[in-house]
């Protein structure tokens, strides 16, 4: 029984792995790379460590497999917003199938409203805010 | 039956790190490189840790803990040099 869940848990875990490194390889830029690399690979580590922890059983490897997972789940959302934010402001091109850049509306917004010196409403929305 | 799916599970995530291994050749951009050595890390520590509980080895998984600890910090590094310097 405790070898079937392993089983089911490992041969899951190892295709969202294999799907993580196939988004990273397909994917066509830093963004979407970055996205399947983080998410895909988080959750194949969670199956992955979920059924080593059941396969050992021991109290000791549970608290190790437990903070390796702790760990993983809180830093990789943080390397993945730290990585995206420095490639977009060092310029990296985004796809060119792009349909939605905040960023760039916003500051277009900021520059309409500099250079028309208006102060009503615009499409880019809560300008003040920042 | 364990012994035939933790060699399937080990030999995916060999092909796994293979592929990201291409990506780390191929990416046009510094931060293509660095996205796969993220990766990379997370695959390591997914592949000691299966190694571990299929082997029986338990004093592996510290270093499975400590691959993951310095992965995120190597990752944060690699972030701030492109931040300021330049992509290509």
């Amino acid at each position: 029984m405790t070898d079937i869940a392993t089983a089911i848990l490992w041969l899951t875990g190892a295709v969202f792995a294999l799907l993580a490194a196939a988004g990273v390889l397909r994917m066509p830029d830093v963004f979407t790379r970055m996205q399947a690399s983080t998410k895909a690979s988080t959750l194949g580590l969670g199956c992955l460590l979920a059924g080593a922890a059941l396969q050992m059983g021991d109290f000791a490897s549970l608290i190790r497999v437990a903070s390796i997972g702790a760990f993983v789940l809180l830093t990789t959302p943080v390397s993945g917003h730290v990585i995206a934010r420095a490639s977009y402001f060092a310029g990296v091109p985004l796809w060119e199938g792009t349909v939605l850049d905040e960023r760039r509306d916003r500051d277009a917004a900021v520059g309409t409203i500099q250079d028309d010196d208006a102060t009503g409403e615009t499409s880019g929305g809560d300008v003040n805010a920042h | 039956m364990l012994e035939v799916v933790s060699q399937i599970t080990l030999v995916m995530l060999g092909a796994a790190l293979l592929i990201a291994f291409v990506r780390l050749v191929k990416g046009p951009t510094l931060p293509d490189r660095i996205v796969a050595m993220d990766l990379f890390g997370v695959l390591v520590v997914a592949l000691i840790v299966v190694l571990a509980a299929w082997s029986g080895v338990r004093a592996t998984l510290d270093a499975a803990l400590v691959i993951a600890l310095v992965g995120f910090l190597g990752t944060i590094a690699y972030a701030t040099y492109v931040e300021r310097g330049d992509p290509q």
